[in-house]
């Protein structure tokens, strides 16, 4: 482990090296190092500059306009939130997730399917396929999926229809591809036609067998460099993800499983409603992001993964033939229960994406989706939870609310919340491995944004504003001069400024 | 209507970008809500979303026309009518890319000269997150939708070269 470098002593003394912003994640943060006179690391520090504050301003709201207002929270998995903000929902009016009308959960898990789908779509091929084709120290024209598309056109072009299947799967649910309706208050609002089914069917084949090529080129972008790509931000963890009753791999309900580093059990089937008394929240003065870990095992060695390694690492089994051998494939190349390599993330991503490829295909034979029973009603409560697999891993949505139906108290921990410590403990494992001592440059510096863009953080929600962050590098003495800066400026343009 | 085999029904595409919550950045889609309740949308599919990425290159597809409308700090009078052509801006390393750019993607993944694609750019002042429209942005709007109207009931790509042509902007004489 590597929490030493957190918190540097004599930190006035150290030079200070700044990556801000972290470039190809969902969100703003920035990586800080404090370096000595020999360029040793000494501290480094992953950053969440943001602040939602959306807890608090959705109080006050009644409850039935929740699964629309959280989707603001993002841009790229709004239905995640969308999903979770109604499984809570359910609560407060009565509903369990047993008791929700058959096509109304098929259709929730329909449109999960194509979240899922569309944003492990735009993550490894928008996002980071750059890296994994051209190199971590590549040059910079090369790392956007444009460059992707000029050199490996057919790739780029099925990781660009791969994002728009998923995100026409939500379109035809939900009404909209972001920010669209669909799940109320016990069920749904509407159920799919047999002319929409029939559209989506035409295509789904082609997806899975994309899907499929999808996997075998990570694998064997990750085989190829088998030695690196399992060390490189690679660090121990415990694991926390929802499974099915017999262990399966679940991303839209099922019950808590975390597992240690050895893949031995730490707990099962846990009521995802009492995630309280297993899940607490640690605060830094550093950052506006917080510290979640299991309280069994304390603030120190409690904290965990979430996301697709966890997922794929916690299953026992993938209920679809084709991402069930992939998983398989993947556990056995570790030689150990649990696969570790922070890399190993974008695979076991892949693994999931043909699994959501399989899954909307066999929902769009299933005839509920076209039902039309498609709302439950029970007896009022004052509190409800709703926990889901959003793409990014393990999402906790919590309200309660008055006699009125308006809501007085909310909480979320969102997937990326959970992968903090894992982020950091990766960027401290990065600076310390293959920085340290080194003369630091650009394309140095990509190899910290390559360990967090593993982890696909969600830090915002779509805005406009967000496609004029400038990169800024600053090297500052010991005595706090600036001695060197290089800025990316909007219109990506690099400029060196003297100090 | 999946684009994966290149089949469309409609022949013109209307595409209205920019964040609702966001000030005057909504007046793309809102152009859009007014002509959906105002326009004979039989030959025209409408699309919004929050801003334009890779992917929207797709959308154009087998169209004959595309309109994208947009907010514009910078534009000079209540509204704008251009046509577009293909450009690699480096907007493309961002999450909101450029109608140009979107276009010459769709020129590199196609190998085709991608359909005629105008802008119609309508004056922001203000885009701060949670404000409704400016009282100038209203009156820009309703201007807009007023020309966005008349254009889309003649969807002929060489009456809307012309209208671009021309250096004011008025309702256009169809």
């Amino acid at each position: 482990m590597y929490e030493h470098l957190e918190t540097a002593e004599n930190r006035e003394s150290l030079k200070r090296v700044v990556v801000d912003p972290v470039s190809r994640v969902e969100g703003h943060g920035k990586v800080t190092l404090l370096l000595d006179a020999d360029n040793k690391v000494k501290q480094a520090r992953l950053h969440i500059v943001e602040f939602r504050g959306f807890e608090r301003f959705i109080q006050g709201r009644p409850y039935w306009e929740l699964p629309v207002l959280v989707q603001r929270l993002c841009g790229i998995c709004p239905v995640s939130h969308h999903l979770a903000a109604a499984k809570a929902i359910d609560q407060l009016v009565g509903i369990d997730p047993e008791n929700l009308p058959v096509s109304a959960d098929k259709l929730r898990r329909l449109l999960h399917f194509g979240q899922v789908l569309q944003s492990h779509s735009l993550h490894f091929f928008h996002l980071s396929s750059p890296d994994l084709l051209f190199g971590f120290e590549s040059d910079i024209s090369k790392r956007s999926i444009i460059a992707v598309l000029g050199e490996f056109p057919d790739l780029g072009l099925q990781g660009v229809k791969m994002r728009k299947y998923g995100q026409e799967v939500i379109r035809m649910v939900s009404g909209k591809r972001i920010h669209g309706t669909g799940a109320i208050a016990g069920g749904m609002n509407k159920s799919l036609t047999k002319a929409e089914r029939d559209t989506l069917l035409e295509d789904s084949d082609q997806i899975i067998k994309w899907a499929a090529a999808s996997v075998e080129l990570i694998k064997t972008v990750h085989c190829s460099n088998l030695p690196y790509y399992d060390d490189f931000a690679t660090i121990r963890s415990n694991y926390l993800s929802l499974t099915k009753p017999d262990g399966a791999l679940e991303l839209y309900h099922g019950g808590i499983r975390a597992k240690n580093d050895k893949g031995e059990t730490i707990m099962d089937h846990v009521d995802y409603c009492k995630y309280n008394d297993y899940i607490h929240e640690e605060v830094r003065s550093w950052t506006y992001m917080k510290f979640p870990y299991l309280l069994s095992m304390g603030m120190e060695n409690g904290w965990y993964r979430v996301g697709p390694l966890a997922r794929v690492n916690n299953c026992d089994t993938i209920n679809t033939p084709l991402a069930e051998a992939a998983r398989v494939e993947f556990k056995a190349h570790g030689g150990e229960p649990m696969i570790h390599s922070t890399l190993a993330f974008h695979w076991s991503r892949m693994i999931e994406l043909l699994h959501c490829a399989e899954s909307i295909k066999e929902l769009l034979h299933d005839p509920d989706i076209m039902g039309h029973d498609l709302v439950a009603q029970g007896e009022k409560r004052y509190e409800g939870v709703g926990v889901i697999e959003a793409p990014r891993g393990t999402l906790f949505h919590h309200y309660q609310v008055d006699e009125n139906d308006i809501v007085t108290k909310a909480n979320l921990i969102v997937s990326t919340t959970s992968n903090n410590m894992g982020m950091n403990e990766s960027v401290r494992q990065v600076a310390a491995e293959y920085l340290s001592g080194r003369e630091l440059t650009e394309p140095l510096l990509n190899n910290l944004e390559v360990a967090i863009r593993a982890y696909d953080p969600c830090l915002s929600c779509a805005t406009h504003a967000m496609g004029k962050m400038p990169l800024q590098l600053e090297l500052i003495d010991a005595e706090g001069k600036l001695i060197d800066k290089l800025v990316k400026h909007s219109d990506g343009q690099i400029e060196r400024l003297d100090g | 209507m999946v684009k994966l085999n290149g089949l469309m029904v409609k022949p013109v595409l209307l595409f209205g970008y920019g964040n609702l919550s966001r000030g005057d950045d909504a007046l793309g889609p809102l152009l859009l809500e007014y002509v959906e309740s105002h326009c004979d949308l039989e030959r025209i599919e409408i699309l919004s979303d929050f801003q334009l990425q890779i992917e929207h290159a797709l959308d154009l597809e087998n169209r004959s026309l595309v309109l994208f409308v947009d907010a514009s700090v910078a534009c000079v009078s209540a509204f704008d009518f251009a046509t577009l052509e293909p450009a690699r801006d480096k907007s493309y390393t961002t999450h909101a890319m450029s109608p140009a750019a979107v276009l010459d993607v769709y020129q590199s993944i196609k190998k085709q000269t991608p359909p005629p694609c105008f802008l119609m750019s309508i004056k922001a002042e203000k885009l701060e997150l949670g404000e409704g429209l400016s009282t100038q942005a209203e009156n820009n709007l309703e201007q807009a939708c007023q020309f966005a109207e008349q254009l889309l009931q003649n969807p002929d790509s060489e009456a809307w070269l012309q209208q671009a042509n021309t250096k004011i902007k008025t309702l256009p004489l169809i």
